[in-house]
């Protein structure tokens, strides 16, 4: 049996339900962020098994810019963390509960 | 070397090898049963986003697999590395993780992956059985810089508020 494109959406739907249990899972903002980073890449190898597979070129530019939105968004987000660390000396979520009435 | 490469190309070892490393280690970035503590996350996330540009190369995706090497295991990593080191994280080994959580969590997820494999399932997926496609640096450039030209600038302006966003976030008086 030869693999085909069921056998990587497969494989990233599995990757993308890592992600998604260890955003609820974990309690660290910081393991929270690398989920997310796993979700993403799932999307991208979905995205990249499609071009492959329909012969079209287009899928790997959408891949390419998430990417580079990714990197922003990993910037911004640490800058964040850092910021809110300085202020509260914590990166569990339970502890944020300042928005609670 | 020509036949060399086909070969490899063509037998499905490879992609069983860097799917299950991909999902191994990505299992091990959320759930390490030996440490809870983040760099060791950090450090299997490195090896997922690895084997996972394996993957890319076998879809022939040669310029995506070097940019998710160059920046996501670079960049992105050492990012997080630094920040993780900046912080002080000892307390957070300690934490339990709740039993609601866990059940919250699998339920969660087996709902997504249930909706997930019954689309997957019962949808007609296209695509030949004998793919051509090359994403070579030349055909991906030029499309980069032809008919997505307006995309790939505003791309570049969003990096550059991203990054004052930063310089300001990292201030030392946040107002």
């Amino acid at each position: 049996m030869n693999v085909g494109l069921e056998h990587y959406l497969v494989v990233s739907t599995l990757l993308f339900a890592l992600g998604l249990l260890g955003v609820i899972l974990r309690r660290n903002l910081l393991v929270i962020y690398m989920s997310l980073e796993l979700m993403l890449n799932a999307a991208n190898l979905a995205l990249v098994a499609f071009s492959r597979f329909n012969n079209n070129l287009d899928g790997q530019v959408f891949v390419f810019f998430i990417i580079t939105v990714a990197a922003a968004e990993v910037a911004v987000g640490l800058a964040l963390i850092v910021a809110l660390y300085r202020k509260r000396q914590t990166t569990h979520v339970e502890d944020l509960t300042t928005m609670k009435l | 070397m020509q036949d060399i490469l086909n070969y490899i190309f063509s037998s499905n070892g490879l992609f069983w090898l860097f799917s299950g490393m991909t999902l191994i280690f990505g299992f091990l970035v959320i759930a390490n049963p030996f440490s809870r503590n983040p760099v060791t996350s950090a450090m299997f996330l490195v090896l997922a986003i690895a084997s996972l540009a394996g993957l890319f190369v076998l879809l022939r995706a040669f310029f995506l697999a070097a940019v998710q090497v160059l920046v996501y295991a670079g960049a992105v990593m050492v990012l997080f590395l630094f920040v993780i080191m900046l912080l002080d994280l000892k307390a957070e080994e300690r934490r339990k993780i709740k039993s609601f959580g866990i059940v919250a969590g699998l339920v969660s997820v087996g709902a997504i992956l249930a909706i997930f494999f019954k689309s997957l399932s019962s949808s007609r997926l296209g695509g030949g059985q004998s793919p051509a496609l090359q994403g070579d640096t030349i055909s991906l450039g030029k499309l980069l810089f032809t008919a997505y030209a307006l995309p790939f600038e505003i791309v570049s302006v969003l990096l550059l508020v991203a990054m004052v966003d930063v310089v300001l976030l990292s201030k030392k008086d946040l107002k």
